[in-house]
């Protein structure tokens, strides 16, 4: 069970890398959208570093969503999703490797990524600090629920827009808790850890709930 | 181990395709899934494989161990579940590291099918025949004993068909069953033979809907050749033939409503 685990892992990890990377290309998504909204904004800075975490959050959210249409799709089109389901391993492990490799290839190069894109939108340290944090928790949550929704979604062609539709509702509390947190630690009446341990906990649910949901709607699917 | 397969029924998109179908495999045996295009041949093998479920009937896996139907068995589609970016022997890597119970390694399963040289290209550069043959690969670097082939020779040269057909028997040999579907002959020894026909006919094509009796496989005599070219259409099949497949030895297209 291990052994297809690291299996899928890899090579997910490595069509990542071969295809031009679905990575590096939310990255740039996400480095779009944050260079964008100043310029709509004007040069206040004030204003930018107020609801920087807020753009930081929509545009993670936004970049996550961006390859998720295809985290099921493209094995359904080329058959490799049938071979997944002859593995020794239980469906639910398959997802967990699955979704893992695809927070590794575009989660958490937004995680690193982060401090940088601050300087656009005049984050002071601790706010950049605070991004890494609510990030490096808050996006696991993002991509196992998008996994549930690009499991319904596998066998249709234009899925990308469903699964959005489908997906985005489920993934505000994140968004709020996650951009409740940074704030909280730019100042503000409430302590950090609370919102940020709330964030945790969505986190913690959502593996559950996505890796067994999404499990499901493959099943269903057959 | 054995595979029986009772009644089974198959409905796509609320239309019944075939029903009654049932057969029984033993190690060692190979069937032919025969029957026009549409018939529901690539259906029944994606049934075996868990990716369809049955309107009706039953499959037993009577395996050795506790692996089930899904966990004994290949599957080797129109699909070939290759990813082109990656190398033949990534992909090959890939297959045996996720099916388990690995067998020989990517670069010998590669030189059995003839494609060693292409072991570094990635897949998506090869040809639909070496495609194919890639695919074939999968069946040899980790070990199942059910190998369930879909149309198995499509896009291969008569040098890679030879191949094969040396690939399958040597699975025979070592007690691994086979389930293929064709439309050629594949010059198997003393295979099981059934064919697949519509449940129901279109309603164009005659009423009175007859129900396929797509039988019990049966094997020729032992010392029988090969089946020739026209293979599915000898007598030798027996009881292995459905009603219709009587009146109807080539399956031709629209004979079947004026015969009923």
């Amino acid at each position: 069970m291990t052994r297809s685990f690291r299996a899928l892992l890899i090579r997910d990890l490595r069509l990542a890398a071969r295809v031009g990377g679905s990575g590096v290309m939310g990255l740039i998504f996400f480095l779009a959208i944050v260079t964008l909204i100043p310029f709509a904004l004007g040069p206040d800075l004030n204003l930018l570093a107020r609801i920087g975490p807020a753009i930081l959050w929509i545009a993670a959210v936004l970049a996550t969503l961006l390859g998720l249409d295809r985290l099921f799709q493209a094995d359904e089109e080329d058959g490799s999703l049938d071979l997944l389901r002859l593995s020794p391993a239980p469906l639910e492990v398959i997802v967990l490797a699955k979704v893992l490799a695809y927070w590794l290839t575009t989660g958490l190069p937004l995680v690193i990524a982060a401090p940088l894109f601050g300087l656009l939108v005049a984050l002071s340290p601790e706010g950049m600090l605070a991004m890494v944090a609510t990030l490096l928790v808050g996006t696991p949550a993002l991509a196992f629920l998008g996994a549930v929704g690009a499991a319904l979604t596998a066998s249709l062609r234009r899925g990308g827009l469903i699964l959005s539709i489908l997906v985005l509702p489920f993934m505000i509390p994140t968004l709020i808790f996650g951009v409740a947190a940074a704030n909280a630690a730019l100042g503000g009446t409430v302590p950090f850890m609370t919102p940020f341990l709330i964030l945790m906990a969505i986190t913690l649910v959502s593996a559950v709930v996505g890796t067994f949901g999404a499990a499901a709607a493959l099943r269903a699917g057959e | 181990m054995r595979l029986s397969v009772r009644g089974l029924a198959c409905e796509r998109g609320g239309r019944r395709v075939f029903d009654g179908v049932s057969f029984t495999l033993d190690e060692g045996e190979a069937l032919l899934v025969t029957g026009r295009n549409g018939a529901g041949k690539s259906s029944l093998l994606e049934m075996l494989a868990g990716r369809l479920r049955p309107a009706g009937g039953r499959i037993l896996w009577d395996g050795a161990g506790e692996r089930s139907l899904a966990e004994s068995l290949h599957h080797v589609g129109h699909r070939d579940a290759l990813k082109g970016a990656l190398t033949a022997r990534e992909n090959l890597d890939f297959a045996r590291d996720f099916l388990g119970c690995p067998a020989l390694s990517a670069l010998e399963a590669l030189e059995a099918v003839g494609l060693a040289h292409a072991a570094r290209l990635p897949v998506g550069y090869l040809s639909a025949g070496q495609r194919h043959r890639v695919a074939l690969a999968r069946l040899l670097v980790a070990h199942r004993p059910l190998w369930l082939l879909d149309e198995p020779t499509s896009a291969l040269d008569a040098a890679s068909q030879e191949i094969l057909r040396g690939l399958l028997e040597d699975h025979r040999a070592k007690g691994g069953l086979i389930a293929a579907t064709t439309h050629v002959p594949l010059f198997l020894k003393t295979p099981k033979e059934i064919r697949i026909e519509r449940a129901f006919p279109p309603p164009s094509a005659g009423e009175g809907a007859e129900r396929s009796e797509a039988g019990e496989g049966s094997n020729p005599p032992p010392d029988a050749p090969s089946p020739g070219p026209a293979g599915h259409s000898l007598p030798q099949r027996g009881e292995g033939r459905s009603r219709s497949g009587k009146s109807d030895p080539d399956g031709g297209e629209g004979r079947r409503g004026e015969g009923s």
